[in-house]
């Protein structure tokens, strides 16, 4: 492996390590901080016109949404960056 | 038509059509029986993992559980969907790039060991085998509620299906029914779910007739003239019958991040759900893939506790302070509620005598029912004609034994939907039921086959010899589930807490410091699982079966839980050892750095 090659293999590895971090920390925030460990100054907010409390909302529905989103986001912002660093696939 | 004739038109109807298709998508490689060819659309996959995942507990119990556990349920909603995350960001596109057959082939190799596969065969065989004993049973379940035959008669049936389609197709003819198979189970689950939202609150959509104010014809009956959300009706009933409000939880915090924790990790490691991500052509396939699978999923699990609310209100309405007895001009308990106690998934205790149901806070029963027999053998009855039981429970008010699994069950009755409704759902279950026992199966015939004989013992075994042995291994692993089906373990329900709490703390720290610690070696991953195994078991067994009493509970994490701590566990040990023991070779580096990039990535039965 050549010196410039390996060189863009460890910036693409960079590159996707701070997507990982961007987005598991939504996963973490949307999951674990507000469906539990705010859960219950959140339950203080209603989403307007509805019954939910908003940490409820979080726990049993919210995070979910956001689960689906974050992969589809992910697997586009690293097509993205595989034709940035020419690494794709075909 | 009645219900019985729609059930066998439906249900068989669905079985035809899984075997026409396992018929169209036979096997011919181990490429084809391993990993389907590795030629599966995204979506497709998406749709086969939905029904891989979905098994009959997500199917039948979930909605049920949540119902009596109100806001704590989040635990599974979060921890069973959550993993998903994990596993499309963390596993699956390294694991595809990598391109092999099975999770101990990655530990295998990326760990330089022989001993280390052999740990991860072990575990991914328990893991299986714990879950596909359930499965099993789900189907006999199904098949004796709705079609009146003998459970073991329906285990029977459902292994001679499974049967065929595993042994003859592999996962090529498992991927494709599995994607017919939830297309089944997800409009058998919806269909009710809608009619129960629109009943309740006037709103198509049970996700958002679940904060909606309660309207439609039962609705409004519960409104009684007033406008009040369904959640805050529902706060409310909880309340003034002494449960716990529906919207809070009574577990700790801490507990609930552990379990939800465990289940994430234990989802995201569970062997029969990572190696649908072989089968997808590409690394960019494997990452939409897990996308879709999810989106899939996310339709039933963000249904459930919709249908959980709506059903927990519908069900205090219609019983609490109903009479048993039908009296005119009085509240008095609806036909389902009789078929249900026949089939022993309802139990009432009069303890009061004043002919009422009274469903307060509180076990009615000490245990499941047992109910009491008169002396010519039939059930004994009491003065309003209430099936007796033996085990009535006098330290609480509660009159009622409500099992979980009626939400789902009895819904379209509690609903009075039409028949073809009821039949729908026995086909759903058994569905779900069946392509979670597929993919299971398939699991532990791989590992034999192809992790035990291929990898370890036989190297020099044939592709033909090979697949012959892969359909041996998937026919044995059948008559063990089926004997576990007609045999049941009496700690099924117990174990389920050990397949994720063994796959958290196992698989899933082993895979994620193979792609992205280079550093991790042999010596530091497999101290690291055992420990994480043997904490994570002991405490287990500790709390299931020997008695530990809740006081015990460290930190009061529940033995659900400990894979949390159990995967952390494995992480430190890991990491430390790996610094103090010898890097691993050159050639299992230049794997870790091929396996982050997706460029090169070919057709697996080209690598192996």
């Amino acid at each position: 492996m050549t010196g410039s090659k390996q060189d863009n293999a460890d910036r693409y590895w960079a590159r996707n390590l701070r997507i990982l971090f961007a987005l598991l920390a939504v996963w973490w925030l949307v999951s674990f901080g507000a469906g539990i460990i705010f859960a219950d100054s959140l339950n203080e907010i209603r989403i307007p016109g509805t019954g939910f409390k908003l940490g409820f909302w979080f726990a049993q529905q919210g995070s979910i949404y956001v689960f689906v989103a974050l992969i589809f986001i992910y697997a586009r912002l690293m097509s993205k960056l595989d034709a940035e660093f020419n690494v794709h696939e075909d | 038509m009645d219900v019985q004739s729609w059930t066998f038109l439906i249900v068989g109807a669905t079985f035809a059509l899984y075997i026409g298709i396992a018929i169209k998508a036979r096997a011919s490689t181990t490429g084809d029986f391993y990993i389907a060819g590795g030629g599966v659309h995204p979506v497709i996959n998406g749709m086969a993992t939905g029904a891989d995942w979905m098994s009959a507990a997500s199917f039948i119990s979930m909605a049920g559980l949540i119902s009596f556990m109100g806001y704590d349920g989040a635990v599974y909603l979060m921890g069973w969907t959550g993993g998903y995350v994990l596993l499309a960001l963390l596993l699956a596109p390294y694991l595809r790039k990598f391109g092999k057959f099975t999770v101990p082939d990655f530990v295998g190799d990326r760990y330089y060991s022989n001993g280390a596969r052999i740990v991860a065969v072990i575990c991914a065989v328990f893991v299986s085998f714990t879950y596909v004993a359930g499965q099993m049973r789900g189907v006999g379940v199904v098949f004796s509620r709705f079609l009146e035959v003998d459970i073991n008669v329906g285990v029977a049936i459902g292994m001679a299906i499974v049967f065929f389609y595993a042994v003859l197709g592999g996962m090529k003819g498992i991927t494709y029914t599995q994607a017919a198979q939830y297309c089944v189970l997800i409009f058998a689950f919806m269909v009710p779910a809608i009619f129960i939202s629109i009943l309740l609150t006037d709103n198509l959509i049970p996700q958002l007739g679940f904060g909606a104010h309660l309207g439609g014809e039962i609705g409004s009956r519960i409104a009684g003239g007033e406008t009040v959300t369904l959640l805050d009706k529902l706060n409310g009933l909880n309340t003034e019958l002494g449960f716990t409000e529906y919207t809070s939880g009574t577990k700790s915090k801490l507990d609930v991040l552990c379990i939800t924790g465990a289940l994430m990790a234990g989802t995201a490691g569970l062997p029969h759900v990572i190696v649908r991500f072989y089968t997808v052509p590409k690394v960019r396939d494997a990452r939409i893939s897990a996308g879709w699978a999810l989106l899939f999923i996310a339709i039933l699990y963000t249904t459930a506790p919709a249908v959980a609310a709506f059903a927990r209100t519908n069900l205090i309405d219609t019983v609490s302070e109903a009479s048993y007895a039908q009296v005119e001009g009085e509240k008095s308990i609806p036909q389902w509620f009789k078929t249900w106690e026949d089939t022993g998934l309802l139990a009432w205790v009069d303890k009061n005598a004043d002919g009422k149901v009274q469903y307060v806070a509180g076990a009615a029963l000490a245990g499941k029912p047992s109910f009491a027999k008169a002396d010519d053998g039939s059930w004994a009855r009491g003065d309003h004609g209430q099936r007796l039981v033996t085990n009535s429970n006098p330290d609480t008010a509660n009159e009622l034994y409500v099992d979980r699994d009626i939400i789902v069950l009895a819904n379209p009755e509690i609903a009075a939907l039409p028949a073809w409704v009821i039949a729908l759902v026995a086909a759903g279950a058994l569905a779900a039921a069946l392509s979670t026992a597929a993919g299971l199966l398939l699991v532990v015939s791989t590992s034999v086959s192809h992790d035990l004989l291929k990898r370890v013992f036989m190297p020099s075994i044939s592709e033909k010899n090979e697949l012959i042995a892969a359909r041996v291994a998937a026919a044995a692993a059948v008559m063990v589930a089926g004997y576990f089906g007609i045999n049941p373990p009496g700690f099924v329900a117990q174990v389920v807490a050990f397949a994720f709490g063994l796959a958290a703390s196992s698989f899933f720290p082993a895979i994620i410091l193979g792609v992205f610690v280079k550093r991790a070696n042999r010596e530091g991953v497999i101290s690291g699982m055992l420990v994480g195994i043997i904490f994570t078991a002991s405490y287990i067994i500790y709390f299931k079966f020997m008695g530990g009493t809740p006081d015990q509970l460290w930190f009061g994490i529940s033995p659900e839980g400990i894979g949390a701590l159990g995967m952390l566990i494995n992480f430190v040990v890991a990491f430390v050892v790996s610094r103090f023991t010898p890097p691993p070779p050159q050639e299992v580096q230049e794997l870790v750095e091929h396996i982050r990039v997706p460029v090169g990535s070919s057709g697996p039965s080209a690598v192996h």
